[in-house]
């Protein structure tokens, strides 16, 4: 899949004012300046994600995925709208929440359904599962099962990009738990000090499996943490994907000019619970309740296009529509798929 | 007698040992209201409160040395490391701190930790989340290794492990947890260093850890109808290891077959093989000793491929025949 708009066209948007909080939003006047086309696109990718993550769900709720999943329903916007700046020669490195990631960067869903269901047609010949989707052909660096375990890759090759004058920018997506890693505050720091181009793309979704980042942590908020490696730090609202996409737009434009890497924290909320089992004790039914009703990125991105008479909702169900259709294809594929052969249990592994 | 699981025998100690000793806790990522990710500490916040069932951020390095300060201090921590693959993680304080101090300060201090943690592949989570680690740690002098096979043997090991004055990596098993078994209520003690006989038997002696105790019995019920009577042992700690009753089984039986769920190269059934060569049951062996364990690769995620990679019922009934037949 490719992009829907060069990068000449993002220089246009312009930086924001300062939102009504401290978090970040979107700027006004912003979607007229992207253009109907790249917003539709943009709405697609986020109800491809949530869509695709929804028939997995039901998939594995039918006993066809083995193990576990980790959904991003909710932070659709985060993964869109930060790999909506990025081209395929941008790396990302992704986390075991990773299929929005994936899908963002350019994935096809059919190889990623693959993946999930064992096959060897999968992005990883059905040997990953959902943890471990790479697609290194368009820059995805990998999901990644070990928590923070994706940053210190990720500054690897910025480095290659700045040693070889390669001009490509790493994004490295990790939660608000990962942020209390080893491999967080090491990465974030050499990173800093060589002035590596990395992104370091943090979706705060509150919780890191149970535990609240509030409960984790003592400072507000997670950007914070920039400042004493010397970095820039901003918060911005996960939910909105065009404030997403100018603050990922900014921090590309400094890592591209030499001047290191930006930390982004972007509030978020991952509406279903961590894994295939969770009772969701740690956390209020309203709670959920009032993201999902208020703070649905989706929701209030159609209600933004409709209401700036960018898109009709004739439009959205077309939309709609043709996510179905691909969704609906790619399960098809999956299904029809072969299991891989029992002698690639021991192939590419070098030692 | 009553049937709990695994896991419930496991938690159950626990209570009875933070209740017994006001120096025991237990600290660990998600194990408070969430009840950890296996369900093992199910309850405890709820029952002993969070000065007893300390929630953690997830950083392992750091509640790893936690752990191990705090029992330098006269502290008895136990530590929940949510999978055994994120040793990889804590492996410094693990290796380099607990299981050296007392040595090189000369004797001075101690450090009396239990790392819970749950090894092994089945339940589909990959290359990242299903290894067997174990002889990375018993190769480690300083680091105590326990492994229970069974919900009784769990209970009973887990008290010894937390009573010794030693780190003690206490590797569970995710395909065990469910397993049920007769446990007393009532708190007991199985020393760390006494192997346990699962089968008597009179042709091969099969010296089996964790989940793979559970396929050794299959395959000797299986191998009865064919005329051919298994001994299964459990070390149930590999460190320290009870070689005399392996040995003695293995001048009974004259065969060894050893099967261990981690890769096969340079995994821990290697050294059982050597103690079975070195001492004097080799002048009673009739054959070989054979190891059994997992393929040289990365746990997959198909589930076929997944199975395919750690020995199972089948695969252990052909090396107990490759030895007994062959060498008849
Ligand atoms: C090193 C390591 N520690 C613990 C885990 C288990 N684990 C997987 S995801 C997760 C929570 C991560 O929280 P966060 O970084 O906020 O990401 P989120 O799940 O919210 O997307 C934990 C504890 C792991 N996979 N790796
Ligand atoms: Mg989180």
């Amino acid at each position: 899949m490719k992009k829907w708009f060069d990068k000449e066209s993002l220089k246009q948007i312009s930086l924001y004012e300062k939102g009504v909080s401290h978090m970040k939003t979107s700027t006004v006047g912003s979607l007229q300046k992207l253009g109907k086309e790249r917003l539709k696109d943009l709405l697609y990718q986020m109800i491809l994600i949530r869509n695709f993550e929804e028939a997995v769900e039901k998939q594995f709720m039918q006993g066809k995925i083995h193990g576990t999943m980790h959904l991003c329903i909710g932070q659709e916007p985060t993964a869109v709208g930060a790999c909506a700046v990025l081209t395929n020669e941008d790396k990302i490195t992704s986390t075991h929440r990773g299929h929005g990631h994936c899908i963002a960067k350019g994935s096809e869903v059919k190889y990623m359904m693959a993946e999930l269901l064992g096959k060897e047609t999968g992005y990883c010949k059905g040997k990953g599962g959902s943890m471990h989707i790479a697609d290194l052909e368009i820059g995805n660096i990998g999901a990644n099962g070990i928590v923070a375990g994706g940053l210190p890759l990720g500054c690897g090759a910025a480095l290659t990009s700045k040693k070889k004058d390669l001009g490509f920018v790493v994004v490295c997506f990790f939660g608000d738990g990962a942020t209390n890693e080893g491999a967080f505050h090491e990465s974030v720091n050499i990173a800093s000090a060589w002035k590596l181009p990395v992104i370091f793309f943090c979706e705060n979704n509150q919780y890191g499996m149970s535990s609240s980042i509030k409960e984790m942590t003592n400072i507000e908020n997670l950007a914070d943490r920039a400042s004493s490696y010397g970095i820039p730090g901003v918060t911005i609202d996960g939910t909105d994907v065009i404030a997403v996409m100018e603050e990922t737009q900014k921090a590309l434009d400094r890592a591209k000019n030499g001047e290191g890497p930006t930390l982004i924290e972007a509030k978020t909320y991952r509406w279903r619970g961590h894994s295939k089992s969770d009772a969701r004790k740690y956390r209020t039914r309203d709670e959920e309740h009032d993201w999902m009703t208020n703070r649905d990125g989706i929701k209030l991105f159609k209600e933004r296009l409709l209401n700036e008479g960018i898109i009709t909702s004739e439009e959205i169900v077309e939309v709609e529509e043709k996510v179905k259709k691909v969704l609906d294809e790619a399960i098809e594929f999956a299904e029809n798929s072969p299991e891989p052969s029992l002698s690639s249990l021991e192939e590419d592994v070098f030692a | 007698m009553r049937e709990i699981t695994y896991a419930e025998a496991i938690n159950e100690v626990m209570c009875q040992e933070i209740e017994a000793n006001e120096d025991v806790f237990i600290l660990g990522e998600d194990i408070g209201i969430y009840g950890g990710a296996f369900g093992l500490t199910r309850g405890m916040i709820e029952k002993l409160g969070p000065e007893k069932v300390l929630n953690t951020p997830i950083s392992e390095q750091a509640i790893t040395g936690v752990a191990i300060g705090a029992a330098l201090m006269g502290m008895r921590p136990i530590l929940e490391l949510q999978f055994s693959d994120f040793v990889t993680v804590a492996m410094d304080q693990i290796v380099n701190q607990a299981a050296k101090i007392r040595y090189m300060y000369g004797g001075k201090g101690k450090v009396p930790i239990v790392i819970r943690t749950p090894g092994g592949s089945g339940a589909g989570f990959a290359a990242q989340h299903s290894q067997s680690l174990e002889a990375w740690m018993a190769h480690i002098p300083g680091l105590k290794v326990v492994q229970p096979s069974t919900a009784y043997d769990a209970k009973g090991l887990f008290r010894a492990a937390l009573e010794d004055d030693n780190p003690v990596i206490f590797y569970e098993h995710k395909l065990l947890y469910g397993m049920k078994d007769d446990v007393p209520e009532e708190s007991y003690v199985i020393p760390l260093g006494k192997a346990d006989i699962k089968r008597e038997g009179k042709d091969v002696t099969v010296v089996a850890t964790s989940i793979m105790v559970h396929r050794a019995l299959q395959a000797a019920e299986e191998l009865e109808k064919e005329g051919i009577s298994v001994e299964v042992i459990d070390p149930r700690t590999l460190v320290p290891l009870d070689i005399e009753t392996i040995v003695e089984s293995v001048k009974k039986t004259g065969r060894a077959v050893v099967v261990y769920e981690a890769v096969q190269r340079g995994g821990y059934g290697a050294e059982i093989a050597s103690v079975i060569n070195e001492g004097e049951a080799f002048d009673y062996l009739d054959a070989p000793v054979v190891r059994l364990g997992g393929k040289a690769v990365p746990i997959p995620y198909n589930p076929t491929l997944e199975k395919k990679a750690v020995p199972q019922v089948e695969d252990i009934i052909n090396a107990i025949k490759s030895t007994v037949v062959t060498y008849a």
